[in-house]
């Protein structure tokens, strides 16, 4: 177990190593030279030089990626070339927002995936399931920013129960976090339908009917615990799903959050924060992963580990 | 005109606080109360030296002084933290008397070592400072820049508060340089403690100083009981909140919770805005010094042709571009904006004419059209404008193709001399000083047709380049003379028609109810958007 | 995961099969009508989808909502919306298919690579593929897209370099697993040659497997160009796509809300109807693993 604990992570390493490499690459040869961003349109020549100068952008492409991961290694993102903070302190000030909207994310669509997985399941077969599993496809198939587009007119300026986009409160916290959640709902209530419909094939299941227990206890006694250990292992995978959402989802709601603060990197071409970003990105979905296949082999004895 | 420029200058030798009136104080003004601005941006920096942004740059203004200033709410200069000034027989050496007293946010007084230590950190390479090439007349410079030298040998301290500063050349631009943020008096100390982070923990001399800072939510400034400046500002202090979509805002204004939406009304609300007479008796409009237009790349054929150039520019329907961003604009004629001194009335320009257009492309051996590039940035509403441009070359027989992008890759192909045809909207050119000159030098001089450059038409004409030099070696910025030679610069360009000068957008700002003051505080051509220091809540 | 069938179905009892679930006809329809609105767009629409039509505006500027003239209303520019709807399946359909083909492809190449070849190719390539899985894709997608300037077989290309992972690890586990079945083992002692085991036995496996990801891609690659053009980094203006219409229009989605809810509807169908397609043939095709039953 240590043994494969410890060759996942050498293996994190390296795919880290091999994102930071392939990112800087990308940037590097970019169309867009930041200097000129930097020194704004009223700078000389010798201004621009001097700045690139500055930046260490005038060094050759491995020397700059060697003084990048070695800051990187002391935990030194780089400083934003535009607003000159650090970006360490840029993506930390950001970091919980975006954490904040990923947990009610996922609280969402488990909410929302698993009650209605569980339902279609108890009425299999039946019209009510029907209608679930296509409301879980339209769910799958709606683009996230239609979505928060529409949710924000009816429920927040049409009806005026939430405000219209923003940070602070609970009430902030909904809409966006439904909107990222959604997606992940539709996926959730088919797996737990399917995991559900398997579970209640059970021999165990059957015996605890026999023995007279009402059909609430055994739902909530002996399937659902069993039923849920599949869908624990996938939220880890989830995590990589919601970086692609969250740059639409904090646009739309102005949620100021690490995926804004990319996308606002991007066209400006603050190389660092890009950097950062798609850096912390990765880790996430690497760690995600990474937890996903060490719970799993737990939660079901019959996958091995490889 | 020698003889004319010595007697100018005898007259200047004199001591003199500045040009225009001084401003009277509203007599309705009440002190106190918090105000809330929103902006959809995060706020870079407040390091003077380095914001050149929308929304930091009123802020910058609120949070420092420079030696000179601006009577609030209009484009005249007048004295700042220098008492009076007296100026050499030639134009070349300034001499500031300090006022006495100023102090900085942190408790010690102002100096002239003060002043000399802005202006060396704002030209050192080291800062990285975007408007560092604007002090380029300041004898120095050049050493400062290439990294010979520590200091400009052109800044000197007389005495704790007297300080002269010696041009290389003659610059009638120098004062409102000397007004503008990059020349914020910033305190030594303060800023090699806090080195790259000065900009998150900014100490200056002005009417704010700043209480709290929550990167990507808020900004609080609070009112500097010690300004310099009696009676001001009114307010004890002001919210900026970011991350807050202009629709957002505009509707928390309606709500009462938001005191100045700071991007503006959003195109979508405009109209339901200015028909209803409660809201429309809140919205202030007001010139701005800007200018949107189409560069034409006279590096690429077939621009290189005059006719071309003509062609184009009498093809462009600019009402309805105009009607596009709702009206918010006015048509223009010329490359500077109306409220800019220097522009010529009643100048014609390209009038709109199909026709025409089509009899000079055939003139110029085109008459079955040709294909061409159209740059754009991809935000809204660039690429729509563009979108309409391009039917509008298309009834001449022009086939544009679009490439929308990223801020920075359209401003790469630009200086890089790749882009045949600009759409200059979101980086459209606003002055950065209330003064002609700023409209030639970066975008129309050769200075500016360079490698990276932003004249991105790569126009160079030695002739008018001479002549603008000659317009900026007067003394007095507003000199009639001057105006006249910057004037006739302008209308040289435009027979050259390196450009289509398309709009100038009117700024339109929404305040609360609640707030007082004069309707220029408002649509402030320097401070952009509000003047903060003289505004008021009447309750 | 879609475990492999053991004996190839026939095309026919497959469409039979198909075509008894209704909610797979239900796809097929909104796809037939797609399609058929995209190539025979021109003939349905009364005005060009470019043109910006000077009684397209109000007075002052605002766009008309449906009506009369115009079936769908006009956009900020006053042009007609059916018909850049219309051609914007076009786009949609063309970036769709090609990217998810293109995606496919490589996908293939690199699972089937790694898992019949194994050994230090295999490694490398599936380390590559587990490298490009830990990149957030729709940055990359935007990154991508700043550096080739965007044009419609840009796009496509953009999507599909970063849309073929899922595709590699399916066809790689699907390869390993073929491989180590037992009649493989006896062709090789039979002294079968390397293509033809390829070609002969583990290609036709996996066919059904390559169809169900194949149509389930094409939402996927559906719903990310429409995204990027939403953010700005799609189709260059004035091609219409559903999802540049929605950028170009967004702040107006109060004012005139059909300018977003339209587009946004065409998206949701034709992602869906792939969605059902797929999950369908899916279902058909490998009853061992059922998404639904």
């Amino acid at each position: 177990m240590a043994g494969y604990l410890l060759r996942r992570f050498f293996q994190a390493v390296l795919i880290l190593l091999g994102v930071s490499f392939i990112t800087f690459v990308l940037l590097y040869v970019l169309p867009a030279d930041p200097v000129r961003q930097i020194a704004g349109r009223a700078a000389t020549a010798q201004t621009v030089e001097n700045i690139r100068e500055q930046l260490g952008l005038d060094q050759p492409f491995l020397v700059q990626y060697g003084r990048y991961l070695a800051g990187l290694i002391q935990g030194d993102m780089g400083r934003s070339y535009l607003q000159k903070t650090e970006v360490a302190a840029l993506i930390a000030s950001r970091l919980p927002a975006t954490l904040l909207l990923m947990a009610g994310g996922i609280v969402c669509e488990l909410l929302i995936g698993l009650t209605f997985g569980v339902i279609a399941a108890i009425y299999r077969g039946r019209p009510l399931d029907q209608g679930l599993m296509v409301t879980s496809f339209i769910a799958v198939s709606a683009p996230q920013f239609v979505v928060g587009l529409l949710l924000l007119y009816v429920f927040a300026v049409q009806l005026g129960w939430f405000p219209i986009g923003g940070y602070g409160t609970f009430a902030h916290l909904v809409l966006p976090a439904v909107t990222l959640g959604i997606m992940g709902s539709g996926w959730y209530s088919r797996m737990m339908r399917s995991s559900m419909i398997e579970v209640l094939r059970q021999d165990y299941i059957r015996t605890a009917r026999a023995k007279g227990l009402t059909r609430a206890r055994i739902l909530s006694r002996h399937a659902l615990p069993n039923a849920i250990l599949p869908i624990i292992a996938m939220i880890g995978i989830d995590i990589g799903i919601f970086m692609g959402g969250l740059v639409v989802v904090e646009s739309v709601f102005g949620w100021p959050g690490i995926g804004q603060l990319a996308w606002q990197a991007i066209q400006r071409v603050d190389i660092p924060i890009i950097m950062g970003v798609t850096m912390v990105s990765a880790t996430a979905i690497v760690l995600g992963n990474l937890l996903a296949d060490v719970i799993t082999p737990f939660i079901d004895p019959r996958i091995k580990m490889r | 005109m020698k003889k004319l420029l010595c007697s100018t200058a005898l007259i200047a030798a004199t001591a003199f606080p500045l040009v225009a009136q001084e401003y009277s104080p509203d007599p309705d003004a009440t002190p106190g109360g918090m105000i809330t601005i929103t902006y959809k941006d995060d706020v870079a920096t407040l390091d003077p030296a380095i914001g050149y942004d929308w929304q930091n740059w009123s802020m910058i203004k609120s949070l420092f002084d420079g030696l000179m200033d601006y009577v609030p709410g209009t484009t005249d200069l007048r004295p700042g933290l220098a008492e009076s000034y007296t100026v050499s027989e030639d134009g070349t050496v300034f001499t500031f008397t300090l006022r006495a007293g100023v102090i900085f946010h942190n408790g010690r007084e102002m100096t002239a070592e003060d002043v000399k230590y802005s202006l060396d950190r704002v030209t050192l390479p080291a800062t990285q400072s975007p408007g560092a090439g604007f002090f380029a007349s300041i004898a120095g410079f050049d050493e400062i820049s290439s990294g010979e030298a520590e200091t400009l040998s052109g800044v000197e301290v007389i005495d704790p508060l007297t300080i002269q500063i010696t041009l290389s050349r003659p610059d009638a631009t120098f004062l409102h340089v000397m007004g503008l943020n990059f020349a914020s008096i910033v305190p030594r100390e303060v800023v090699e403690e806090m080195g790259d982070d000065f900009g998150k923990n900014p100490v200056g001399t002005g009417a704010f100083k700043l209480s709290e800072w929550t990167i990507g939510q808020r900004v609080v400034f609070e009112k500097n009981t010690d300004y310099w400046r009696a009676g001001v500002p009114y307010l004890d202090g002001v919210t900026f909140e970011v991350g807050q979509e202009p629709i957002v805002a505009l509707l928390r204004l309606q709500q009462g919770e938001v005191d100045v939406p700071g991007d503006g009304i959003p195109p979508a609300k405009f109209v339901e805005v200015m028909n209803d007479p409660a809201q429309a008796a809140q919205v202030i409009e007001g010139g701005q010094l800007h200018t949107g237009y189409i560069t034409l790349n006279v590096g690429v054929a077939p621009f290189d042709q005059l006719a071309v150039r003509e062609a184009v520019n009498m093809a462009i329907n600019k009402e309805r571009i105009t009607q596009i961003i709702n009206g918010r604009a006015v048509p223009a004629t010329q490359p500077l904006p109306p409220s800019m001194p220097g522009y010529t009335e009643g100048f014609a320009g390209f009038a709109y004419d199909v026709d025409g257009a089509i009899a000079k492309l055939a003139e110029a051996g085109f008459a079955d059209g040709f294909t061409t590039e159209l740059y754009v940035m991809n935000t809204d509403p660039n690429p729509r404008i563009a979108q309409a441009i391009q039917q509008d070359l298309a009834a001449i027989g022009v086939t544009l193709e679009i490439r929308s992008l990223a801020q920075a890759n359209v401003i790469e192909a630009g200086g890089a001399g790749q882009a045949p045809m600009i759409w200059s909207g979101g980086m459209a050119w606003i002055a950065d000083f209330p003064d002609p000159s700023n409209f030639y030098g970066p975008i129309l001089g050769c200075a500016g047709a360079g490698e990276g450059g932003w004249n991105w038409s790569k126009f160079c004409n030695e002739g008018i380049d001479a002549m603008a030099v000659e317009a900026d070696s007067f003394i007095d910025p507003a000199a009639p003379e001057r105006l006249e030679l910057w004037s006739q610069v302008y209308q040289d360009v435009m027979a050259q028609a390196p450009w289509v000068p398309v709009f100038n957008e009117q700024r339109y700002t929404m305040k609360s109810a609640r707030m007082g003051g004069d309707d220029a505080l408002y649509v402030d051509p320097v401070s952009i958007p509000v003047n903060y220091d003289y505004v008021y809540v009447t309750e | 995961m879609v475990n492999v069938a053991v004996v190839p179905v026939s095309p026919a009892g497959v469409w039979r099969r198909l075509l008894r679930r209704k909610l797979a006809l239900f796809g097929f329809a909104i796809i037939f009508m797609v399609v058929g609105g995209a190539i025979f767009a021109p003939w349905l629409v009364r005005y060009s989808p470019n043109d910006q039509l000077f009684n397209g505006l109000t007075l002052q500027g605002a766009p008309m909502p449906p009506g009369a003239d115009f079936l769908m209303g006009t956009d900020l520019l006053g042009r007609d919306l059916f018909s850049r709807i219309l051609y914007g399946a076009r786009t949609s359909l063309i970036i769709g298919v090609v990217a998810n083909g293109v995606a496919l492809i490589i996908g293939t190449l690199i699972g089937l690579t790694a898992g019949f070849l194994r050994g230090w190719i295999g490694s490398v390539l599936m380390r590559f593929t587990d490298l490009m899985m830990a990149f957030p894709a729709l940055l990359l997608a935007i990154c991508l897209a700043a550096i080739f300037q965007p044009s419609l077989w840009i796009v496509a290309m953009v999507i599909a370099s970063v849309n073929w992972v899922q595709t590699a690890r399916v066809v790689y586990t699907e390869t390993t697993s073929l491989s180590e079945r037992e009649f493989i083992a006896a062709e090789r002692t039979l002294g079968a040659s390397q293509s033809r085991i390829l070609f002969r036995h583990i290609l036709p496996h996996l066919v059904p497997t390559l169809i169900v990801w194949g149509t389930l891609g094409i939402s996927v690659t559906v719903l990310l160009e429409a995204t990027l053009s939403f953010l700005g980094v799609g189709v260059q203006p004035p091609t219409p796509s559903w999802g540049n219409i929605i950028f170009e229009n967004q702040t107006y989605f109060q004012a005139a809300p059909w300018l977003v809810f339209i587009p946004g509807a065409a998206i949701l169908l034709l992602a869906l109807a792939f969605n059902l397609v797929g999950d369908a043939l899916r279902d058909v095709l490998d009853p061992t693993q059922r998404g639904y039953d």
